[in-house]
């Protein structure tokens, strides 16, 4: 439980990062969507949408970083008024990186959109997508609620992520193997599951933050890993 | 830090002010060579057991104190301690500067003299010299060592009392509230020379500001309608404090 603080501006310097925070995850989830829906649909109008979006998330970011600073010099926050300002700065800079990752996606629509994408492909991307959101999602509703133990059981989850992007991997060596035609689209495509599976562990970072945030302590262990892609070549040879 | 050992040991100490108790059964230990910061609302009990240490609390009709304080080993409420030689081990700068009406030369080796610290005159000067050195004032003072101290700055008075203090070779040195009549300059150079004087001595300070608790300081003591509730190391008391009436006390909250 913590009471108000005696000076009301000061809690309002809070509020407007905590709100901006969560204008800035909703926007970022709906680039992620998108880029992504663009992608297996082949959408270019939706593709640019993405792209020109990116803009407002580097701007809010800018905006959160400054308004930041401000409260630090003017308030001289201690203890978690001071845990929450910095919170805000890496939880904007992760979404941020999240908002800049769907635009890379959306920029691939064109270069792939050619060469169509294969069902089964499309399919696997879309559940890749559907995970890192729905991690993305739980981890702005934890934002909200500042609950450490959900902030720990997200952290856990990221290595679901991780076994769907290394079975990917995969499907996209051999698609290259039967046929050098694919190895363009196909390139383009493990960028864009990489990109995805790089969401989720933003959306990771962000959970060890609000971890933080919450808490004073950093989360203890080491974070769950199953990306095995850097070692795959060997396998396949 | 845990293997710092204790200057000054404060056991169940209360104070009473008449029928009032203003102090309840605080235990607080003083680590040597450390600065310890007391901090809490007015009237939290901050200031009485500051002046518990080194018995400014005599001074006061109807003041009343239990429990036990030692210095090293010596129980400084023992009825054979005398409480001038305690005062020279225990040392006092107050909230205001407040300089003898008296030469910048006789303010330092007054102390020096009643304690017969010094004889000669190369001694009394050189006592004047390195206590003015250490508090940090030498070289704005050393060509008018005869004006009168009133005449300096709020900040070069308050340093002088330091250096005051600093002159009968004090073990301990209490600060009440050091820097509240300074400006930002003066109140940097006092907390420069606080962290300074840490290598020579154990001190003990007394601050509203709670920055300046946590620059200066690296153990600190929060008290609350007389009774201690937390006692930490700073860096953790000011980023993630234990207690809630901490947490709400530093950051200007609501209790």
């Amino acid at each position: 439980m913590t009471h108000a603080h005696i000076t009301s501006a000061f809690d309002e310097e809070l509020k407007y990062l905590t709100r901006r925070i969560s204008e800035m995850g909703g926007l970022a989830e709906q680039m992620v969507a998108d880029s992504v829906r663009a992608l297996v649909n082949s959408d270019l109008a939706l593709a640019q949408k993405v792209i020109s979006d990116d803009a407002i998330l580097d701007d809010a970011e800018r905006q959160i970083g400054e308004k930041a600073i401000v409260t630090i010099a003017k308030r001289q926050p201690m203890a978690s008024d001071l845990r929450e300002i910095m919170g805000s700065i890496r939880i904007a800079a992760d979404l941020e990186r999240v908002g800049d990752l769907g635009k890379n996606t959306a920029k691939r629509v064109i270069a792939v959109a050619g060469s169509g994408i294969p069902r089964k492909l499309a399919r696997g991307l879309e559940h890749l997508a559907e995970l890192a959101l729905v991690q993305l999602k739980e981890v702005l509703d934890v934002y909200a609620s500042r609950s450490p133990e959900k902030a720990n059981s997200i952290r856990e989850r990221d290595e679901e992520i991780d076994a769907i992007y290394t079975s990917l991997f995969r499907e996209l060596l051999t698609y290259m193997m039967e046929d050098p035609r694919n190895i363009t689209p196909c390139t383009h495509l493990l960028f864009c599951a990489k990109n995805i599976e790089r969401i989720g562990d933003h959306a990771t970072n962000i959970a060890e933050t609000i971890y933080y945030m919450a808490t004073g302590a950093q989360p203890q262990g080491e974070r769950p890993k199953d990306d095995t892609t850097s070692t795959l070549g060997s396998v396949i040879d | 830090m845990n293997t710092v050992p204790y200057k000054m040991i404060g056991k169940d100490v209360s104070v009473y002010y008449g029928e009032k108790r203003a102090l309840f059964d605080v235990n607080l230990d003083i680590r040597e060579n450390t600065v310890t910061a007391l901090i809490g609302p007015s009237g939290c009990g901050k200031s009485t057991f500051l002046r518990t240490l080194n018995r400014m609390n005599d001074t006061i009709e109807n003041c009343r104190v239990t429990g036990k304080i030692t210095l090293d080993e010596d129980d400084i409420y023992d009825p054979s301690i005398d409480v001038v030689e305690l005062r020279a081990r225990v040392g006092m700068v107050f909230q205001k500067p407040n300089p003898f009406p008296k030469s910048i030369y006789e303010n330092v080796s007054y102390g020096p003299r009643i304690h017969g610290l010094a004889r000669t005159k190369a001694e009394f000067d050189e006592v004047v010299e390195t206590s003015l050195q250490k508090a940090g004032l030498w070289n704005e003072v050393k060509d008018r060592l005869h004006e009168p101290g009133t005449g300096l700055s709020g900040g070069q008075q308050q340093r002088l009392c330091i250096a005051r203090a600093v002159a009968v070779s004090p073990e301990v040195i209490l600060m009440d509230e050091p820097c509240s009549a300074l400006d930002p300059i003066a109140t940097a150079k006092v907390e420069e020379l606080i962290h300074e004087l840490r290598a020579n001595f154990t001190i003990v300070i007394v601050t509203h500001s709670m920055q300046q608790a946590a620059r200066v300081s690296q153990r600190t003591a929060m008290f609350h309608l007389g009774n201690l509730v937390e006692e930490n190391d700073t860096d953790k008391m000011f980023t993630n404090p234990d207690d809630q009436r901490t947490q709400d006390y530093i950051m200007g909250r609501f209790g």
